[in-house]
């Protein structure tokens, strides 16, 4: 997830890094991004410091652990001063949480799906999740219904928009990182990063006809 | 006293062992079961094999009637946002956390979670011992070098 969003970041002109812990991704993301990714633990004030988080505008934590990206959050905000602190909850429970310890950015997809349940909104609604940039990149999900065209497709055969990334799959209740070769079932939740003009064409492709 | 540990490793389950016979009453929270073994016979403890980060599992423990919670798994993260829930959510008066990471216990020290990074007290202890001192109240050894 954090790959994905880094490159549409950057696309889109800002600075950006991307602070990975695993050698081994570290290496596999580093011919791709350049200097746009650091190999290191970012709950490390170490880490942190040469990341640069003192004179950052938005730290955005997520990783698979939850308790990771708080400590990431919390230190963005306390310790550095950072206006925005993103946390991504993989336990929904969890948000309720974060807020009370302070970090008001907090993103569930699971979260996100129940609500749609809960509201009786249409499977295969597409509901914008944040508007990031003012307004001119969102964060998409949509359910991918027995109807839908993109079902048994893998994602690289998609016909999406110019600009418009899958990057993350839920499935059951598990998340995957989606892949070119990634094939999509019905009832996935899949996470789109997206133009904001191009959510009608969106709506196209994954719901009805082409 | 009655104290809440969560993690069983070594430091957790030699506390657990130590409170216990010194009469208090100890709940110890542990995701591996395993880890329980460490507890030895005759411990006196309560056993709750769980996650000591979910609400259901805390409750279960009695944390609404805990005098102290003790958070000593083997990560920081998961310690420090332990110590975290009980404190601000469950406002239970004794917390502390082991913190490895002298940087990150520092930091998370100014916000109000109080911790003892282990290597620190190890060396701040065999310092002393070295030099023939007697040994320091536990502030003086939870500092990282330069600092106030």
């Amino acid at each position: 997830m954090g790959f994905h969003l880094t490159k549409m970041l950057l696309k889109e002109g800002h600075e950006v890094l991307l602070v990975e812990k695993d050698r081994h991704t570290y290496q596999q993301l580093e011919p791709q991004l350049g200097s746009a990714v650091m190999l290191g633990d970012g709950c490390e004030t170490r880490v942190q410091q040469e990341a640069g988080f003192a004179r950052a505008d938005c730290v955005a934590a997520v990783t698979g652990e939850d308790e990771d990206n708080l400590i990431v959050c919390q230190m963005a905000k306390n310790t550095w001063g950072v206006e925005r602190a993103i946390a991504r909850v993989n336990n929904p429970e969890r948000e309720a949480l974060f807020k009370e310890l302070g970090i008001d950015g907090v993103v569930s997809a699971t979260e996100i799906l129940f609500n749609l349940v809960e509201q009786e909104i249409s499977a295969g609604s597409i509901v914008p999740l944040a508007a990031l940039r003012r307004g001119k990149i969102e964060v998409i999900e949509a359910v991918l219904t027995g109807r839908s065209p993109a079902v048994g497709r893998r994602v690289r055969d998609l016909n999406l928009p110019p600009g418009s990334n899958i990057v993350w799959v839920v499935r059951g209740e598990h998340g995957l990182i989606a892949e070119g070769d990634t094939e999509l079932e019905e009832n996935d939740l899949v996470v789109i990063l997206a133009p904001v003009e191009h959510a009608a064409d969106l709506r196209k492709v994954l719901e009805s006809g082409h | 006293m009655n104290v809440i540990i969560f993690g069983c490793g070594r430091t957790g389950a030699a506390l657990a062992r130590m409170l216990s016979s010194n009469g208090d009453e100890v709940t110890v929270i542990e995701r591996e079961p395993e880890h329980l073994a460490r507890l030895g016979h005759d411990h006196g403890c309560r056993v709750i094999i769980g996650d000591g980060l979910d609400d259901d599992v805390l409750l279960d423990a009695g944390i609404r009637d805990a005098d102290a919670f003790i958070a000593s798994t083997r990560g920081d993260n998961t310690n420090l946002m332990a110590a975290q829930v009980a404190q601000t959510r469950y406002g239970v008066s004794m917390v502390c956390a082991k913190v490895n990471d002298p940087d990150r216990a520092r930091e998370y020290r100014k916000m109000g979670v109080f911790s003892i990074t282990p290597n620190l007290l190890t060396a701040g202890m065999m310092r002393d011992w070295l030099l023939g001192r007697d040994f320091l109240p536990i502030d003086a050894y939870n500092k990282v070098e330069g600092e106030g």
